[in-house]
């Protein structure tokens, strides 16, 4: 067996394979393609910043030029993983700076990342190109000013839902003069104003730009001064779409908008004046992508714009849309692959607006590509939830979100746990699924027998004892992520299933029955899985084993238990040198 | 609907008193105590006004539970007016410590039904002459750390018949923080009169001396100083009671009413906050609506570190021109 392969060529096979997990498969097929493989990975990713340290990755990865990492669990996005549990970037950058001098894109997602942190990265990466920072926090408007003047190639900076703290600096006029390379802007997440001179000349000298998405302080009758300025834009996310009802406004806004011919993609829209949405539609024949989930216009007018969207494919949108706006969807958007309905008064237990499972119903049958839905309403029944299903097989995610904890059928008060069963029934390549109303555990005996592809699933106020955790563990043979809140779940299932534990990204189960004695245990049989619990009492170590824990977050790990936790987090592993 | 709330009798009596703590607010703005509401004085649940530490129904504090035992709760629907201020929770168990007591019935509860969480904590003993947080609550609001309902119950609720009062959940509905705030703003762009706060959130980020993090707190889900700082007590009381040392026995219930309200003046812990203009002021001086119109964070400080802060925000504004 002396004939090997050139390295080169499979090097060169190697380039053509970007998917994650194509790469992992490779690097298992044999030691030499290992080795070839780890140094021409150009991308990682790692789905849980905890499960491995920087010094692995770098030590298997020395040629890296762009790294993804998230950081907290998913919900944290709810509040409920207290302030200062961890994710912090800085540990990685530090390491990353030394290691990987040719980085040029960093993308977080629920992580931490301080200005320091910023400007390391300004100042670490000559060829720096791309920061995404995904609902990220900790730093302020100076980072940006650090990200701005030093990165002279940069090409994207995208800052969706973050939180920065807003030192009312102006940032904008760090870029260079010479910097004409950015292609993707989006600062939506800043509250505080921008200098809009330092914005004009930016844009103004990106001919590439792309991709602007604006904060809510920049005005409306500014708007058109931008778009003139960057005709080639194709996705656009306005400031505040409110102003004076001025008939010359809404003419120079239109005729700005015309000239866009590129514009795919529209968002922002806070505070809107209806007065002036028709300035945009003659984009709308094109659009692919429109966010109105923050403009609290009615239905008649948010009908009037998607009526006119025969392209669209992307739709997130207020519940102000009511069950009429959706059947109009249903006839007009026959493109539409993914949905988001959120709510516009979530904390009232009366409904607002005319809203049902029926506009769910309606957008089932008339959008045959639809895929993906996330939909917050009052009601459900489970014949409609069979409707959907037996409408849209081809569902790969399917959130909803019933309002109301533990709502039944409102028709029959049974509950949903046909509704859902038919879900996973007909949706064979459903890969998230998020859980509300009443269920019992029956509803997860039919997702643990039917739910294959199952990589993500979410429950909340659901199941009536462990045999519903262990349905889901035992049988949902791709479960990743699995996040779980105020459900009867104990010890029994968790510790019958101690092994799949590894075969997952993260488990999250909070204000369940999961007793300390149990993640004591758990730690103990499973050395590679991280078992954290958080707890804000502070006494965790004078409870006895029986008492319950209120929140845990296990996960696999090959870096042993972190040792950045703050107080209200500990990990089960026994040995003290690991305390804090 | 009736509902029953613990403890309290109609008019501010003896049991009202104790559930309300000052966390060194400066010159608070009085308890709306005229916004007593009938309901007060309806029906009581007795065995849920028996006074101990727990959520109602479940059983003392020492005895573990497994989850099974618990389960014999029904898991009621919460809109239903039969419900008898037993937390729909079946999921909870009873642990030690009254600040879990606290997120228990936070995070399980459905619906609170216009009562405090001071209800079931501090039970038992010494009253202070002071109002009661539970009066300003029943009009429709909620009102316990993080716990929300929209601002404009207090003006839809009827004294005799108040609607399901859709006590917030911590994390539920699952939507996040700045599409709560948003909506918030939206709204009172569009839909403001007479400057009425209107539903929606208003999260302002919480610190403390010598706490490791902070927390996010909604304004609106409150409609007085007292509420707020009853809230905030709550929520970093773990903190403070840290600094005694760890306490001895099956849990917090150990630690006494007094005892916990010494230290907490003791230490003279002070609340501030910042405001549009960036300064740090005493929260409690200015009335309450123009407090949350201004307020961007809040700080609990120590008594001394806050001498010397900015003049009073009524002085500020006669200082302004």
């Amino acid at each position: 067996m002396g004939y090997s392969f050139p390295e080169e060529v499979l090097e060169h096979v190697f380039s053509f394979i970007s998917l994650h997990t194509d790469r992992n498969a490779v690097s298992l097929v044999c030691k030499s393609w290992y080795e070839i493989e780890r140094w021409c990975r150009r991308r990682i990713f790692i789905g849980n910043c905890y499960a491995v340290s920087p010094g692995i990755v770098i030590r298997r990865f020395p040629e890296v030029r762009s790294v993804e990492l998230k950081g907290k669990p998913h919900f944290a996005d709810f509040n409920l993983v207290p302030d200062g549990w961890g994710g912090y970037f800085y540990p990685w950058i530090c390491e990353m700076a030394r290691a990987y001098p040719w980085l040029e894109e960093i993308r977080l997602k629920r992580m931490v990342i301080t200005d320091e942190s910023l400007e390391l990265i300004s100042k670490s990466f000559k060829n720096f190109k791309v920061l995404v920072l995904s609902s990220c926090e900790g730093f302020s408007i100076d980072g940006l000013a650090a990200i701005a003047a030093n990165c002279r190639n940069l090409r994207e900076l995208d800052l969706r839902e973050s939180e920065v703290e807003d030192l009312s600096g102006h940032w904008l006029s760090h870029f260079p003069d010479s910097c004409t390379s950015l292609q993707s802007l989006n600062m939506s997440c800043l509250l505080s104003e921008v200098s809009f001179s330092a914005l004009v000349r930016l844009i103004a000298r990106s001919p590439n730009l792309k991709t602007l998405r604006l904060n809510r302080a920049v005005p409306l009758e500014k708007l058109s001064t931008l778009l003139h300025r960057a005709p080639q834009l194709v996705e656009l996310g306005t400031g505040a779409y409110s102003a004076e009802i001025r008939q010359d406004l809404l003419s120079n806004l239109t005729e700005a908008f015309a000239k866009c011919k590129e514009l795919e993609g529209l968002s922002g829209f806070w505070d809107v004046v209806p007065f002036y949405l028709p300035a945009f539609y003659s984009v709308c024949s094109r659009l692919t992508s429109l966010n109105l989930s923050y403009a609290t216009i009615q239905s008649p007018d948010v009908t009037k714009i998607i009526t006119q969207c025969p392209n669209l494919q992307r739709l997130s949108v207020l519940d102000y849309i009511e069950d009429t706006g959706l059947d109009a969807l249903s006839l007009s958007c026959k493109e539409l692959r993914e949905l988001r309905v959120f709510p516009s008064d979530p904390f009232v237990a009366d409904a607002n607006v005319a809203l049902t499972e029926q506009g769910l119903v309606s957008v089932s049958e008339g959008c045959s590509k639809l895929q993906s839905v996330l939909y917050f309403c009052r009601q459900m029944s489970n014949s409609a939830l069979t409707t959907i299903a037996k409408n849209r097989p081809n569902l790969t995610c399917f959130r909803l979100c019933i309002l109301e904890p533990r709502a039944p059928d409102y028709q029959t008060l049974e509950p949903l746990d046909h509704g859902f069963g038919a879900i996973v029934d007909h949706c064979k390549q459903l890969q998230r699924l998020s859980l509300s109303g009443l269920l019992t555990d029956r509803v997860f005996e039919y997702i643990g027998n039917r739910a294959k592809k199952l990589e993500m699933l979410s429950i909340a106020f659901a199941g009536d004892s462990d045999l519903g955790l262990h349905f889901v563990l035992s049988g949902c043979e791709s479960l990743r992520k699995l996040e779980i809140r105020d459900c009867p779940f104990g010890d029994k299932a968790l510790l019958a299933n101690v092994s799949k534990l590894e075969t997952m990204r993260s488990l999250w189960m909070s204000s369940c029955s999961v007793s300390l004695g149990a993640c004591k245990w758990l730690s103990q049989k499973m050395p590679r899985l991280n078992v954290e619990v958080i707890d804000e009492q502070g006494d965790l170590d004078s409870r006895p084993d029986s008492c319950h824990v209120e929140k845990l977050y296990v996960y696999r790990t090959v870096a042993g238990p972190r040792l950045d936790m703050p107080s209200f987090v500990r990990t089960m592993n026994q040995n003290p040198a690991y305390r804090r | 609907m009736t509902s029953p709330l613990l403890g309290i009798e109609g008019g501010g009596g003896q049991k009202n008193a104790k559930f309300t703590r000052y966390l060194g607010l400066s010159d608070c703005s009085s308890v709306d105590s005229s916004s007593i509401s009938e309901v007060n004085k309806s029906s009581l649940n007795l065995k849920a006004t028996e006074l101990r530490l727990g959520l109602p129904g479940s059983q003392s504090p020492e005895s573990s539970l497994t989850s099974s035992e618990k389960l014999d709760e029904k898991p009621l629907f919460p809109l239903l007016p039969s419900v008898d201020g037993i937390c729909s929770s079946s999921t909870k168990t009873v642990v030690s410590g009254h600040k879990r007591i606290f997120t228990d019935a936070i995070d399980s509860c459905s619906e609170i039904k216009g009562l405090s969480e001071g209800n079931w904590l501090f039970s038992g003993s010494n009253s202070d002459p002071s109002k009661s947080v539970i009066q300003g609550n029943f009009v429709g609001n909620s009102n316990v750390n993080e716990i929300v309902s929209s601002g404009d119950q207090s003006n839809k609720v009827k004294t005799s018949n108040p609607p399901a009062a859709k006590a917030q959940v911590v994390g539920w509905p699952p939507v996040r923080s700045f599409r709560k705030n948003i909506l918030a703003t939206s709204s009172k762009n569009n839909d403001e009169v007479d400057g009425k706060p209107c539903s929606g959130a208003l999260f302002v980020k919480v610190s403390m001396d010598g706490a490791p993090y902070l927390r996010k707190v909604d304004l609106r889900g409150y409609s007085t100083y007292q509420q707020l700082s009853s809230a905030l007590e709550k929520m970093f009381t773990c903190f403070t009671i840290g600094q005694c040392g760890p306490q001895g026995g099956p849990g917090r219930e150990n630690l006494s009413e007094s005892k916990l309200r010494d230290l907490l003046h003791g230490s003279g812990y002070v609340l501030t906050y910042e405001d549009k203009d960036g300064d740090w002021m005493l929260v409690g001086d200015v009335p309450w609506d123009m407090f949350i119109g201004s307020c961007k964070r809040l700080k609990i400080m120590k008594g001394s570190d806050a001498i010397g802060l900015a003049p009073r925000a009524s002085e500020k504004s006669k200082t302004r021109s």
